[in-house]
């Protein structure tokens, strides 16, 4: 590991005003982040520690919207009242993620920021577009069973890890940041960028800026909603593949509905062709089925991983039946 | 830096009959088969050692509470928790397995809570109360947790035990245990590769039913 110098600030002005030189990170719960530091992935001169700012409440807005700020640890999350409650597919998401101990540690700003588990990324003595601009991808024409179907390039096939921002995507979730130049609020389908011929670039984030909280838009009929996760083993993996299903049903159709697919996305995929399909619709099988052969049409598989889209199609029907009833 | 026969009063380096110590032993191991195939293995570890680290490293001086007790360290930036407690504090009772956050041997609770304490610089956790595997008996007499897995051994080589039952100790906190299926989802995050898990999973429930 590279040496770097570790500042320990008590408020979020002089966080942000520490940040803004070269080669400069926040560091949270450090789960991803110091894991990539003992690879010589990362290499921060500097860490800014900001443990101590005040972004450690989830709090229920007067207009019903659920700000959650971005210190708050997944565990805490997804153990909350109001989200086991009001947004179980958050709550599931969670808790499918990573080991306990983890989620005890890693915070929801964090988990916006967190990289891809892409082999190739992680073995320095491979290129990798996403770590070393221009050297190449490794993946695409290597073992790439766990590589992404959706939203691919040329110049990169890495898989979005995280199970959170999937439900985070469906819930249509607003991110929150501050830099020297003030606040800002992104929308989730805007905060994580494809790879296309950048793939190191990752977040609409600019240098400098810090995720101060995460807001959950009023979902009344989001308190039905599911989020199914496939993987290798029961427990402690990453997804094949995950969908994350919010519907409103009245009377056997389908008013509303909200879809994300993980584990095949080059990042938190937003199913909107299934959305179009299942709107208007008849919660019953075949509108599932139509919606998952919408959701997945313009996979592109690779040498490996073809059966994620047979794969991702059956999860999304399985989390559509769970949620949706047949009607 | 790897501390030699008889630095410390700790388990690890008790003193055999022929005045060599385990750790002593394994490390003597360590450099003896560093030409061979551990070459690459030796080199990483080196680099997140405190005190061999290449490059100019940032020292700070840092207070830790470990089981009650505060300590003044000066040490590395770089230094994990888990390397603080057991190459600083030569507190050696929390393992390093896989140093990567993926196997749990390294538990330990800090405020409580259980953390991996390889993916925590120790510098992070000077204003938290941390407790490990050494921490949990009060004088001789075990903590219940140890208590159960002793009773229903479960453990066999006995590595990942620490982390186990600081684990174990660390879900009775959070109680979120109902079932069986509960348990082996909530104690995931630590592996057993002697797959004592059906044993483990006894000893948390006879905790849990006491409790």
């Amino acid at each position: 590991m590279e040496p770097f110098k570790l500042i320990h600030p008590n408020d979020q002005h002089t966080a942000i005003a520490s940040s803004g030189g070269a080669n400069v990170k926040f560091i949270a719960g450090g789960t991803n982040l110091v894991d990539l530091m003992k690879l010589d992935i990362e290499k921060p001169a500097q860490l800014v520690d900001i443990n101590s700012l005040k972004l450690q409440t989830i709090e229920t807005l007067s207009n019903g919207n659920v700000r959650i700020g971005a210190l708050v640890k997944n565990s805490d999350l997804a153990y909350h009242p109001v989200i086991m409650k009001n947004y179980p597919v958050l709550s599931e998401a969670l808790l499918s993620g990573a080991s306990p101990q983890i989620r005890n540690m890693a915070t929801v700003g964090g988990n916006l920021l967190q990289r891809t588990r892409c082999p190739y990324f992680y073995d320095t003595s491979f290129p990798c577009n996403k770590r070393v601009p221009g050297s190449g991808c490794s993946a695409i024409n290597g073992y790439n069973r766990m590589n992404a179907i959706l939203g691919t390039s040329s110049q990169c096939i890495a898989t979005h890890p995280s199970d959170m921002c999937v439900a985070m995507a469906a819930l249509g979730a607003i991110v929150h940041v501050e830099g020297l130049r003030g606040k800002r609020e992104i929308p989730f389908h805007e905060f994580h960028l494809l790879p296309g011929q950048t793939p190191q670039y990752e977040t609409t984030l600019k240098h400098g800026e810090l995720i101060t909280a995460v807001e959950i838009p009023a979902i009344p009929y989001a308190a039905k909603s599911h989020y199914l996760k496939v993987r290798d083993r029961h427990s402690y993996e990453f997804a094949l593949a995950s969908a994350a299903v919010i519907l409103n049903v009245v009377n056997g159709r389908i008013q509303t509905a909200r879809v994300a697919l993980g584990g095949v996305g080059t990042r938190p995929w937003r199913a909107v062709l299934a959305e179009k399909v299942l709107t208007g619709a008849l919660a019953n099988e075949q509108t599932y089925r139509t919606a998952a052969e919408a959701a997945l049409s313009e996979a592109k598989p690779h040498k490996d991983n073809a059966f994620k889209i047979e794969l991702a199609k059956r999860t999304l029907v399985r989390a559509l039946k769970t949620v949706g009833g047949m009607s | 830096m790897e501390k030699g026969p008889g630095v410390s009063n700790t388990d690890d380096n008790d003193t055999s009959s022929n005045g060599t110590t385990r750790r002593g032993f394994l490390t003597q191991i360590t450099y003896a088969g560093a030409g061979l195939t551990l070459a690459p293995l030796l080199v990483r570890t080196k680099n997140i050692l405190p005190g061999a680290p290449p490059g100019s490293a940032e020292t700070s001086t840092i207070n830790l509470t470990v089981n009650g007790q505060k300590h003044a360290l000066n040490i590395d930036e770089r230094t994990t928790l888990l390397d603080a407690l057991r190459e600083n504090l030569q507190m050696t009772g929390t393992k390093k397995g896989c140093d990567h956050g993926q196997c749990g041997a390294c538990t330990v609770l800090i405020n409580g809570r259980r953390i991996n304490s390889c993916l925590t610089f120790a510098a992070m956790c000077q204003n938290s109360e941390i407790t490990t595997i050494e921490g949990l008996a009060k004088g001789d007499g075990l903590h219940p947790m140890q208590e159960a897995f002793i009773k229903h051994d479960a453990f066999q080589c006995g590595y990942c035990t620490p982390g186990q039952i600081c684990s174990a100790v660390g879900l009775m906190n959070e109680n979120h245990v109902h079932t069986d299926a509960d348990i082996h989802e909530l104690m995931s995050g630590n592996i057993c590769r002697c797959g004592a898990y059906q044993n483990i999973v006894d000893a948390i429930k006879e905790v849990k039913n006491i409790a």
